[in-house]
Formats: structure tokens, sequence, C-alpha cells
């Protein structure tokens, strides 16, 4: 319509108009009502916060871990369930049922037994919960039951469902010390809060073909299950196919494998792997004649074969009888290969299938190169998560106990007179915290050891970051990848179209991990595993034949499609669309788990039906007959709190889509995109980009690694950290005085907090170049500014010891200040801050070398002593104080004495610093553009507009051109509209503020529409020639502060070892003139340079040489020769002398042979 | 009807001189030009009868703490050092150390003690010294209490939320500030008792149980220290606006054009039936450039600004009523000048 011209635009409206209302009574009849012309809603996304809800960002964590508690440990007890004994055969112990309590104390003499997470932090406590057993054994000729019996504590993760925090209100977190917008999903172990990433990986159980070390084509298989992991290729060499494992020592030929698997007929070979097409039988043909060249017809022949190859098998000690090499060929083939693929009954049919099927797509990828797969497709990956691991752990943890249950019952039950009945209650009662500690020792070390499937992996956990409330919420959205850091490999780490919504792409690491950690965008879910067993019962019932029953031709026809679930062969289907559709519907409806995915591989002629967990997957509103179902009305209604997010899920609004099934959709981003061939509308462009990067407003202008650059900076900004962040004693916490939410914020922003945990100000900046202290990003501050309190912050720091007890008896102790003997009523400066009970109290200014808790040591701590010794010395006490160390004074906040969970007196002191902005202060922007403040300028010599109005950080225009940090712009512009209005304004990733609209705001305010200003000099007077633009942005400040890094020194201590200067600021350590410095100075000629630097200024040392022999000697006299004649002195490196002496200490003399230069 | 003129778009000598001059993306001849020989012809050295007889002021606004007033006739390095005394160098009285006997509330002590600083307090300077590192005595030291101790309170509705019915000192006001008068104190602030400019600045937040106990000590500085001594919020100054146009605009021009200004620039009068711009108050002007921005009004407006008019504004915090403050400030460059004086003239005498 709006093409049609002008003319006969009138008509036409009329026209139009009374075929609409013609419509609308039809529709009206039809519909009750609701008119097919219904707007499409414009604010579709208020289902994202409905969404952040139920799901998304951390509720990944926490629903794994709830599956883990709630379902796993159930399933793992029955896969362990019986505990025997070698001794007495009647003995049985069965695990009947596990249970997970609510978290307890673990204090003996508690009266309250409930805990809360704070509790943990503050005293270095384990937030865990018991777990109890219900138990079923043999106590002499009985059998006893018993329920609740405690074998271990397990690790809470916070706000999962056994955590005391998960459905309390904000009054009741209060009181327990919590913030309400911690997203919880992390746990505390030794009072540390420690985040199990997500890892990474690729996906079980499915063949996967891609190009070997060697250019050659193969699928390869991961299978795992409950008891193995293996890995099986089948794999090309010389146009051949092999079977490829790595129990077998060489490739077996896969006829070979086939025919060892029962499958005799070369043409029953033939057609299961290739059908009827003869490109694919003229490939394949060559591997039946190699065969038949090894004279291999029989499957007996074939296993006599694989038999032959086998690797010498680890024989565990009771293997008595050795069999013949076939029949262990025959169990290799059965249990190892292939793992995943059960046979049972010796029925190697579906086996033999899956490997003719391997050996199809290896052979169809030899001939089409585009069939390799691509390992860095995000369908390809999956997700593991917090319950996985904790699952695995578990069940290795809980293998152990039990063998270890079983060693203990064995040796009481050889004992052949035993004084008491035998109870393995006891047993277990006593067995020790075993589980508990392994636990705690895997997640606070987070190196994660199975001794099942030998797995070694380190870093899985990592402290929490506190640093900034935006630094824990990335933390908890955090991907890390199974590659190494090191390989000089491009394709794990390039931006993948597959990840789209899925993660993040502008949130990841600078430097050698770009690319392999990565970040969930602010809309998914990762899926838990789900039951196998209806979907297969749907999918036969939706039409699916048996593959068993049926042959080469018949599986491979041109219509028809193979069926997998999960990766496994269901069966085929003649009629694939309406299968899938069927199968959609019955998802829609909900009769099956929303999380299962199916889509089409036509290049395969595949389906494949997902519900395996770590899948990533969002939702989407589906569209039908070219209209989202999600109207205006659904919106009304969510946004009235008449639905929420399932509801939806439940009518079949929406649904959420794998990335496989993604893929194999049409998803049309805006409704004036829907075309016919739609099948789903993105729920809102902006959560592409994670809860990180959702902080920066308009990212949909800036150059893209900028985005990157501000993910990586937001997490070190200061502000505030959490509503509890006062009652925190953490080892280090930077804390914004007076934080404020930007002026120009996003959805995203509101979404996670960011508002109201902030850490940043709104900085009113003049862009221009000013003073020259501003070069090279530089910035310029306003002393008036930095006094009304302009980024000022505090840095907290905890200090923490130990009042030991000693195994002799002896203890550690609080000493109050030492009485001078001179002087007794006044007291040492250095002891001035401490209160009677040797703890400096608190709101003390300690001065550098102030002792704050005066502690001491008993001298000996290992000697018996006698109660009445009478030896003063064993029980004397040497000081141990604990003096602040920093160069500027700061206050002691709070001081905590508590004891830990093993009764060790534990005393905390937090000691804070509050900082002014300072030259070299760290700040940025919210667009990857950092700075240091160049110089602070006082107000008056500011640049000031006609409104009296003088700008609180000067920022040079440089920054500009080559950056293309357009967004920054914007935000200036929408900030100060956003000013003249009274409200704020949104910078929304695709979306937010139209730079138009802010104009208009600043010219109806009687500013210029550019945002550039009328300035004044403050020095001169005089206006400036330029205009400038002038407004808000929010600049955040960063935890980099010069008084943290400087650094100098003349003279000062010196290593021990060589006498030269210590290393590092830590350690008053000097600054280094390296090798490369060296070089210069040395191709400068700089001789004597060199030599002070090197020798003078460094480990100078003195020494005597003989010249007779030519070793060292010592103040005149060279003991070798026994004489003092022809002693030189000299000066040379104290490394050097070390290098000597170390020399001969290993039987090699170095000489010195002396000459006169000059 | 007024011709539009061929060279409107070229700028007079005398203009060059007296005028900022506005251009769409830049401002030219900014820097002042009054200064002997600089133009042929005219002598421009400066004159004091001729100084006394073209500078004026005219006091626009006057309120207790907003002033603003126009200066005419004057270099803009003078009044730029007015604006300068007026921000740095007028000095106050402000509260300069706190000591803290208790504070148990959530703001930490440096960020009470600070806050404390920025509370305008209202003393007349002048009738004090500065400190330096002398002991304080009643001529340089002003002292406040603040006792504050947060309790609930009896006889609440019940179900009631709002802390400040709750409780007594759920917030601490500047209001709360208690004046210790020392010495002759009392005496000599009789008529004008010592105490915070506003009663109501948030100082802490309290809840039961916690409790503020603090000796304040207020001293005399000036704002170039701490911006906490600055009497005045903002000061600042700018040109008188000039619109200038070249022949007449008419008709819907007209409408648009004043559109380009903000209210009260142009008013828009209808002459014999034809609707006319009419630039009356240009000083309203807030140089949006607007205009420049629209073809229409190209080779037509002209936007100048006076270069030795100056639309001085005031915001005092409070302590001192603005036209005092004005008056501070030209004591204070008086002495600046004396000094200088002082010391040229010890000079000229050494050699």
């Amino acid at each position: 319509m709006a093409s049609s011209s002008s003319k006969h635009m009138g008509d036409l409206k009329q026209d139009v108009n009374d075929k609409m209302k013609g419509a609308q009574a039809h529709a009206e009849a039809l519909f009750g009502g609701k008119n097919l012309a219904d707007p499409i809603p414009t604010d579709k996304w208020k289902l994202l916060p409905a969404f952040l809800k139920v799901k998304g960002l951390v509720k990944q964590h926490i629903d794994s871990f709830n599956y883990f508690i709630n379902v796993d440990l159930e399933k793992i007890i029955r896969a362990n369930e019986r505990v025997k004994s070698d001794v007495d055969p009647h003995f049985y112990l069965k695990y009947t049922g596990i249970r997970v309590g609510a978290p307890e104390r673990p204090d003996q003499d508690a009266i309250s037994r409930t805990y809360t997470p704070h509790e943990c932090r503050l005293r270095d406590l384990t937030y865990a919960a018991p777990i109890f057993v219900d138990i079923e054994y043999v106590r002499g000729r009985q059998i006893v039951r018993r329920r609740g019996v405690p074998i271990g504590r397990m690790p809470i993760m916070l706000r999962s469902s056994h955590c005391v925090l998960t459905a309390k209100n904000e009054l009741e977190l209060a009181r327990m010390n919590e913030c309400p917008l911690d997203p919880g999903g992390y746990f505390v172990v030794k009072g540390v809060e420690k985040v199990i990433l997500v890892q990474e990986q690729m996906s079980k159980n499915r063949i996967l073909v891609d190009i070997d070390r060697k250019g050659f084509v193969q699928a390869g298989v991961t299978s795992s299950t409950m008891e193995r992991k293996s890995k099986t290729y089948v794999g090309t060499k010389n146009g051949m196919i092999y079977l490829r494992h790595n129990s077998i020592a060489e490739d077996v030929p896969i006829v070979v494998a086939l025919k060892a698997m029962g499958m005799q007929s070369d043409k029953e070979i033939t057609m299961l792997v290739c059908g009827q097409e003869s490109k694919y039988v003229d490939k394949f043909a060559p591997n039946l004649e190699e065969c038949s060249k090894r004279g291999i017809f029989t499957q007996q022949q074939a296993l006599d074969f694989i038999g032959s190859k086998i690797k010498a098998p680890k024989r565990s000690f009771n293997t008595t009888v050795r069999r013949p090499l076939s029949e262990e060929a025959l169990e290799i083939l059965a249990t190892v290969v292939l793992a995943h693929v059960e046979v049972h009954d010796n029925n190697f049919r579906p086996k033999c299938i899956y490997i003719a099927v391997m050996a199809r797509r290896v052979v169809m990828a030899m001939l089409r190169g585009d069939l390799i797969d691509d390992r860095d497709y995000v369908g390809n990956k999956r997700l593991e998560l917090a319950g996985q691991l904790l699952s695995l752990l578990f069940e290795d943890l809980f293998k152990k106990f039990n063998t270890d249950l079983k060693m203990n019952i064995d040796k009481v039950l050889k004992k052949p007179n035993r004084t008491q009945e035998f109870d393995v209650y006891n047993q277990l009662l006593f067995h020790g915290d075993h589980i508990t500690s392994g636990f705690v020792r895997a997640i606070s070390s987070g190196n994660w050891s199975l001794k099942r499937f030998k797995m070694e992996r380190a870093g899985v956990t990592q402290v929490l970051s506190r640093l900034s409330f935006i630094a824990a919420l990335g933390m908890m959205t955090r991907i890390s990848s199974q590659f190494e850091k090191t390989r000089k490999v491009s394709g794990p780490r390039a931006l993948q179209p597959s990840q789209w919504g899925m993660l993040c792409p502008s949130d990841t690491p600078e430097g050698e991990a770009c690319g392999l950690v990565k970040n969930l965008a602010l809309m998914t879910h990762i899926t838990v595993d789900d039951e196998e067993e209806p979907l297969v019962k749907l999918a036969y019932i939706l039409g699916v034949e048996d593959v068993s029953l049926l042959t080469g031709p018949e599986i491979y026809l041109p219509d028809t499609f193979m069926v997998f679930l999960n990766g496994s062969i269901l069966g085929i289907t003649r009629h694939c669309k309406k299968f899938v559709a069927a199968f959609r519907r019955m998802r829609r409806a909900g009769r099956i788990s929303e999380f299962v995915s199916i889509f089409v591989n036509d290049h395969h002629q595949a389906i494949h039906i997902s519900c395996d967990g770590g899948r990533i997957c969002r939702p989407l509103i589906i569209i039908e007959n070219g209209r989202p179902r999600v109207r205006t009305e659904h919106i009304t209604a969510l946004s009235q709190g008449k639905m929420t997010f399932d509801d939806f899920l439940k009518r079949g609004l929406i649904e959420y889509l794998d990335v496989n099934e993604e893929s194999d959709s049409n998803i049309a981003l805006y409704e004036r995109e829907i075309i016919p061939e739609s099948t789903h509308l993105e729920i809102e462009p902006f959560t592409v980009l994670g809860a990180v990067a959702g902080l920066i407003p308009y990212p949909h202008h800036n150059q893209s690694p900028r985005n990157t650059y501000q993910c990586a900076m937001g997490k070190q900004a200061i502000g505030a950290i959490a509503y509890n962040q006062l009652n925190r004693i953490d080892t280090l916490l930077y804390l914004m005085v007076y934080p404020q939410q930007p002026m120009v914020k996003t959805k995203t922003i509101e979404m996670t907090g960011y508002d109201k945990l902030p850490a940043g100000q709104n900085a009113t900046v003049a862009v221009m170049s000013n003073s020259g202290y501003d070069i090279e990003d530089a910035l310029v501050l306003n002393k008036a500014s930095v006094d009304r309190g302009y980024g000022r912050c505090q840095v907290l720091r905890k200090y923490a010891t130990l009042l030991r007890q000693y195994p002799n008896g002896s203890y550690d102790r609080l000493a109050d200040p030492p009485i001078q003997p001179d002087d007794p009523l006044v007291v040492q400066e250095k002891f001035d801050v401490l209160d009677a009970d040797g703890i400096a109290s608190v709101g003390e200014r300690l001065k550098p070398g102030q002792v704050y808790i005066n502690k001491q040591v008993p001298t000996n701590t290992s000697q018996d002593i006698g109660v009445n010794s009478r030896d003063p010395t064993a029980n004397a006490y040497k000081n141990a104080p604990m003096s602040y160390k920093s160069a500027m004074p700061g206050f002691v906040d709070k001081v905590l004495m508590t004891t830990t969970e093993n009764d060790q007196t534990l005393i905390k002191a937090l000691i804070r610093q509050t900082r002014r902005p300072e030259l070299g202060d760290k700040f940025s922007s919210r667009h990857g553009q950092k700075g240091v403040c160049g110089i602070i300028i006082q107000q008056e010599d500011m640049p000031f507009s006609d409104l009296g109005v003088y700008p609180d950080v000067i920022m040079n225009p440089h920054g500009f051109p080559s950056r293309m940090t357009v967004g920054k712009m914007i935000e200036l512009l929408a900030g100060k509209a956003g000013v003249l209005r009274g409200q704020l304004q949104y910078g929304t990733a695709f979306g937010g503020s139209k730079v138009e609209d802010m104009s208009r705001i600043l010219i109806e305010a009687g500013f210029s529409y550019s945002g550039k200003d009328y300035v004044t000099s403050g020095v001169t007077g005089e206006p400036l020639s330029a205009y400038i633009y002038f407004g808000p942005i929010y600049y955040q400040k960063l935890k980099h502060m010069v008084m943290d890094k400087m650094h100098s020194r003349s003279r000062g201590p010196r290593a021990v070892l060589t006498r030269q200067p210590t290393e590092g600021r830590s350690r008053d350590g000097g600054l280094r003139l390296g090798e490369m410095e060296r070089d210069c100075l040395i191709g400068y000629g700089a001789s004597m340079l060199l030599l002070e630097r090197l020798m003078i200024s460094s480990d100078i040392f003195e020494i005597y040489v003989c010249e007779m022999c030519g070793l060292l000697g010592y103040a005149g006299w060279c003991q070798h020769c026994k004489s003092s004649k022809g002693m030189s002195k000299m000066q040379i490196p104290y490394a050097c002398k070390l290098l000597f002496q170390e020399l001969q200490s290993m039987n090699v003399v170095p000489r010195l042979q002396l000459q006169n230069v000059f | 009807m007024v011709v539009p003129d061929k060279k409107f778009k070229q700028h007079s000598i005398e203009t060059l001189r007296s005028r900022v001059i506005v251009e769409r993306d830049r401002v030219t001849s900014t820097a002042s030009t009054d200064f002997p020989h600089n133009y042929p012809g005219q002598d421009l050295s400066w004159d004091l009868e001729k100084f006394k007889e073209n500078f004026k002021i005219k006091i626009n606004r006057l309120s207790k703490t907003d002033m603003e007033f126009d200066m005419i006739g004057i270099d803009a390095a003078v009044v730029n050092a007015f604006r300068r005394i007026l921000i740095a160098e007028v000095p106050t009285m402000a509260i300069a150390n706190v000591y803290v006997q208790n504070n148990t509330s959530i703001i930490v002590d440096e960020v009470l003690a600070h806050r404390l600083g920025l509370i305008p307090i209202l003393a007349d300077p002048t009738r004090f010294e500065f400190r330096g590192d002398a002991n304080p005595t009643d001529m340089n030291t002003i002292v406040f209490k603040l006792q504050a101790k947060c309790t609930p309170k009896a006889n609440v509705r019940p179900g009631e939320t709002d802390p400040n019915k709750l409780y007594n000192h759920a917030t601490v006001y500047s209001g709360d500030l208690v004046w210790e008068p020392k010495g002759d104190q009392a005496e000599r602030f009789k008529n004008n008792p010592i105490r915070p400019v506003h009663d109501d600045i948030v100082i802490a937040k309290l809840r039961p149980g916690q409790e503020l106990d603090l000796e304040i000590h207020c001293e005399k500085g000036i704002g170039q220290d701490h911006a906490k001594w600055s009497p005045v919020a903002t000061a600042s100054y700018r040109l008188l606006p000039e619109i200038l146009v070249n022949g007449e605009i008419t008709g819907d021009l007209a409408d648009e054009f004043q559109a380009c200004f903000p209210k009260g620039v142009v008013d828009v009068v209808v002459e014999d039936g034809v609707k006319k711009a009419k630039v009356v108050n240009p000083r309203k002007d807030t140089v949006s450039r607007e205009v420049l921005r629209h073809p229409a009004f190209e080779n037509k407006v002209k936007l100048q600004r006076v270069r030795d008019h100056f639309i001085f504004s005031i915001e005092s915090a409070g302590q001192i009523e603005p036209h005092v403050l004005l008056v501070q400030t030209i004591q204070v460059l008086q002495e600046k000048c004396a000094m200088v004086k002082r010391v040229l003239q010890s000079n000229l005498q050494l050699d």
C-alpha cells in the first residue's frame, strides 16, 4: 500500500477499509472476537524476564545440581547397590534408598543445627548437607533394615532445591545475611565460594566424520556408558576402510570386523553399507576383495584374526582359565567396541548396522568432501555442568567407599571368633569421611580425578570472583573448553555461526584463551538427561520400523529416513515429514519433555531425536500459518501476572530449540521478516548477547572488539557487589562509595539487576583536548568532582590467623600491648591500636607497621611439657604479631573471632582504605575505552558551558577515530537527552532510544542537536573556537590503582643465596635490567654503565685470586698453595663466585687466569 | 521592505573586534583584540576614564542563592578572574575535622566525615581567621556536636513500614548538628547563630541500636584546597547573543524561524497580512545554532555574541548571599592586585 501512488491512494484505502470491515465481521464470527489482524505484540521482550524467572543465566547450574541430587543419586545407588563379602557368601549389604538432608552445622554441640551459607563464608566452613542411605543387610542370621544412615556430607549448591535460601523472600534473605540479587549456583567450601565451570565437550555417542592427521576421512564415535568410555573409529587408509579401536592393536579391515560379528555374506555387507547405489559399491568393493585376499570367510576366521591383534589385556588377579583368543575378540567386540550399542544375547545385528552406517558415512564423505562434519559446530558440542561432574565424582567416591567397606567387612569376618555379633552398621558409621573429604578436596582444588575413566582434569572449579557483581554473574555463565590453549588452531576459537543466540559473540577473553572460553547468551538453557524409554515407545507408535528386521536396500531407499535417538539407531521411517511433525506436535502438547529435540538431516537421510543432557537450547515463538502464536493478549496476561513462562510453553506458544533443531528451522528475526516458510520467531534479538555484554549501550554501533574489551573490563569495575557486601569478609573487596545506575541503560541491565548493584558513575564528559596531559587515552579529572566524591572507592582486605593447638597441649595465645619498663603508662606506638585483648579495636586507624593482632606462639610445640613443669623455657612464648604492611594508613573495619570445623580459633580482621582517585588510576567507559587519569585539574581551570556546567572528566577525541566506538557517542547523546528530560534512556542492543529522538529532546531544551556545546575556556575566559561534545557518559573505575602498583627502590633487601636485589614489589625488589636492555647497552658500548648496573649496583663481591693456581683464596691467602704469594684482589659478581664454588662442589675446577689489560 | 545585504556574510573589522561569531561548526573571532596598534588608526589603549564611562553593571535577578547580572564593557580576562575567584578563592567555613567517639552506622567514618564536610555551614567567614597549623581557638574553629541514637518509637501503628515513623533518628539530617559556642562565639553570633544552611541534608540513616556521636570542627578555607570551601555551586558567565537577520523572514518560514529559538527570542507578527519574524529578545537565546542547520535560512541569519557583554550568573551554595559574594570577590582581587603592586614596588626599589 505504501508503494502505490498517491493518486489512487484514497480509493484504495476506502476499498481496503471496506474489505477489512467485511473480514472483521467474518473473523469475529470465526474467532470469537479475536481478530486475525490483531496487532502482533511489540513488547514480546517481556517474555525474557519471565524466562529469567524460571530458567537462564545461573539456573542451568541449579537445575543440573537438582537433577543430580534428586534423580541421579538414586540411579548411582541402584547401579552399585550391593556390597558382598568374599569371606561370608551369606553376607550382603544392599542400599535401598538415598536422600540428601537439609544443610546442617557440623559442630557437635550446636544447639541449632541449621546454618546459612553466610555463616560458612565467615567461619571457613563447608556448606554441606548429610547424605542418608537406607540399607538392608545381614546381621547374624537375620536381615536388618535401617533407614537414614549418614554416609557423608554433600556440598550444597546455593539456591538449589536443598539450600536454605530457596524460595525465600527478600526479608528472609536479609535475615540470613544474603543478597536477593545473588544468583546462587556456586558452592561454599571451606569458606571459599567455588564455581564449577561449565565444561564444553564433543557430544557422546554420535558419529562424527572428519579428517584424521594424515588427511584421510574417518568416522569417530566416543561411546560413553555408565561403565565405560571408549573411542571407535571407522577410518580410511589408501582407499580402504578399517575399524580402529584402542583395545585392538592394529586396524581391522571393516569387512573382517563385520564378519567377526556374524555377518558372513559379502552381499549382505555391501547392501548394508552401500544400499544399491553403484558409486558407493564401487568405492566399497576393494574392501571385500582385501578380506577375501586375507582368506577370511567365516566368523571364526575373522575372530581369530582380530583375536591375534588384541592388545594384551590387563588381567585381573582372579582369572584362572585362559580363554581362546577368538572368544576374547568376541567379547571385546561386544562390550568395548562401540560400547553404547549394546549386544544382548550375542545379537550383533544392531552393532553391525551401526558399523555399516559409519562405513557408509565414510564412503559418502570420500566421494563428497562437503559431507565431512564440522567439529566446531555447536550442535556437536555438549556442555557438562556441575551436576554431571559431581555425579561422576560421587559414583567414584561411592565405589571407593564400598570397596573400602568390603575390605573392612572381610577383615572382620575373617576373624574366626568374634566377641560381638558383626553389625555392618557400625562399620558404616565409623567409616570416616571419605565421601565428604573427597567432595571437599575436589571442589576446593578443582582437580577432578576419576579412577574409572582415568580422567584427570585440573581447573574445573574456580573461586567465584566477587570483584564486582557483574564479574560474579559473568563467572556463572562461563564455559571452558577442553582444547589445549597452546595449539595454534583457529577453528575452535573462531566465532561459529551456529552459536547465534546460544553463546555470546562478544564475551570472550583476549589472549591465549580467546575463543576457547565462552559465555552463555542471555536466553539459553542447558538440558539435563531425560528418559529414553518413552521416546522409543513414542517413535515406534508413530511408525518407526525396527531396523534389525530390514536389509540394506530397504534401509537406504530414497525417501526412507533412519531415525536415531541420542545417536543410537532406532529404526527407519518412510514418512519423514509426517513423523517429525507428529513428534513435534507431541512435544508442543506437552506429552514429552519440552527439551527433546528432533531434526532432519537430509544429507544423511536421518532424523535425529535427542534427549541427552548438555545440549544448549533456547526458547522461540512458534509461527503457525505465517503468524506468531504469541498474541497481544498473551503478553498482556503475562504482564498482569496471569500467565507465566511455563504457561506459554504448555500452551505451545513457544518452544525450546537446541542448536541442531534451530539449524533445521526458519527463524524470523522480526515480525516484518516473516515469510511463508518461517517456522519460528525470535523473542528478542538482543538476547544473542550475554549478561556481561548486555551492559554495553548501543553495542550494535561499536566495532566488535570494543565490545569484547568491555566484557573483560566490566568485570574489573569497582562498584556495589551485593546487598550483603558490608557483612562479608572477603580476601579483597573493592567497593565504590557512591555508585550510580547508568543514565543510559539496557533491558539486560534491568534484568540482571545491574541497576541495583551498579559499578560506575555518570560523569559529565567533555570530549576535547586539554592541557596535553590527556594524550594516549589519559583522562583529565575535575578536582572539585573528586572532592565531592567522584570515583571514590574503598578497598577492604582480610587478614586472618589461626590460634593453633599443638599436639603437646600448648597453644597460641593473644597478648595485650607490652608495657615498657621505663615508662609503664605510655604504650609504644607500634602497639597503640591494640585493645586489652590483643586485637585492634574496630574503627582504629592503622599506620604502617602497627600491630593489629598480637599473637604469640609457644617456642616448644612438639616436646611434651609436664603439667607441673618448672622449666620456664617449656612454656615460653615468642612474638608472632600481625602488623599492617600497606604504605597508606587503613582502618580496622571488622574483627571476627570464631572457631573452624576442627575447633581451631580463627581471627579475621578486615582492614579498610578509602581512596580518592589519583593520578594514574584507571577508568573506563562501557565501550572498551580505558584510560588512566593523566592530571587532576582545578575546577576553575576547566572549560564551562553557557549554563555553568563544568565537566567531571575530559576525554581526548583521538580515542574515537581508530576505535570507532560510535556507541559511546550515542550514549553521550542519549544520556544528555535523558538528563534534560529527567528520565533514563535505553541503549539496548539492536534497539534503544533513537538518535533522532534524542536530538529532538536536545533541541527542545535549547541545545544543539549534535550534542556539541558552546564552551568557554576556564583559563583565558574566552570562548573555545570549537564546539565541544559535552554530556554524561557512564564511567567505571577499574580495580587497577596506582597505589597498589607504584614501586621504586634505591637500596633494599637482597636475596640470601645470590646477594642480588630481590624481585617484585611485595619484597621491595629492584627493577631488573634484563637481557634485552643489556643488549642495548652492549650495542651502545656503554661498558661502564653495564658494569655499574650488572655488578656494582647489584651483587659486587671482593675476592682474592691466587695467580699460581687460579683458585679463590681468602684474605690474601691461598689455601690451595698454602701461600700468600701472588694473591690478587678483584671484584666480581657474587653470583659468579657462587658459580665457581658450586662447580667445585661437583668436582669441576674453574681456574682464573689473570692478566693486566692496561 | 528591508533589502537583503549582499555582503551579509562578510564581517566588518568592527564586528571582528567587538563580536564573537558563532558559525555552524565553529566559533570564530574568539580572542579579544582590544589592544593598542592592533587596528590601524585605532588607539584602543586602556584608559580609566573611558572604562568608567563605558562600564556598566546591571542586576537582572537577585535572590538568597541566585544572582544574574550583566557586566558590560569589560575584558574577558577580568570577568574570568571574578569567576575563578568566586569558585576557588572566596573563603567560607566548612567542616574540616571530625572526631568520632562512636559510629555504629553503616556509613564508615571516612565517608561520614566526607559527607559532613560537604554540608554548607552558615557562618560569616570574615569573622574568623584561617587556622593553619595553629591550635583551635574560638577565632578559627566552630564546634558542632552530632549525637543521634536510633531507638524504636512507641505507639507505632501496626504494619507500619516507613522507618522514619518506626524509629527515632532513622535518618540523621544536617539539622541535627548542634552548634557548641566556644569562647565568646555565643555573644558574637547571637544575632545569627551558626548552623548548617540546609536542615534537610541526609547525613546517615540509622536503625535501632546504631548510634552516632561526633565532635565536628569547622575551619575557614578556600575552594582551591577543597571544593567544600567553595561558596558557589557554580559561577559562570555567557556572552550576550545577537541575532542578525538579513532582510526579512516572512510567511511559514517565519514560524519555522521562531521554532529554531527558545521561547521569547523571536516573535511572529502579522504586518499587512504577512507573517514576519522579529527578533525581540536575543538574550534568551541559548545559542543552540538550530537556525544555522536549516538551508532555508542560509545567508539570512548570522549569530554573534557581544564580546564585552557578560551575563554573569552566581549560584551560591547558601553560606554567603550572592551579591555579598561578588563584593568579596572584588576584595580578593583587590588584595591580589595590591600584593602584586607591593612586590613590584619592592622589586623596583631593590633595582
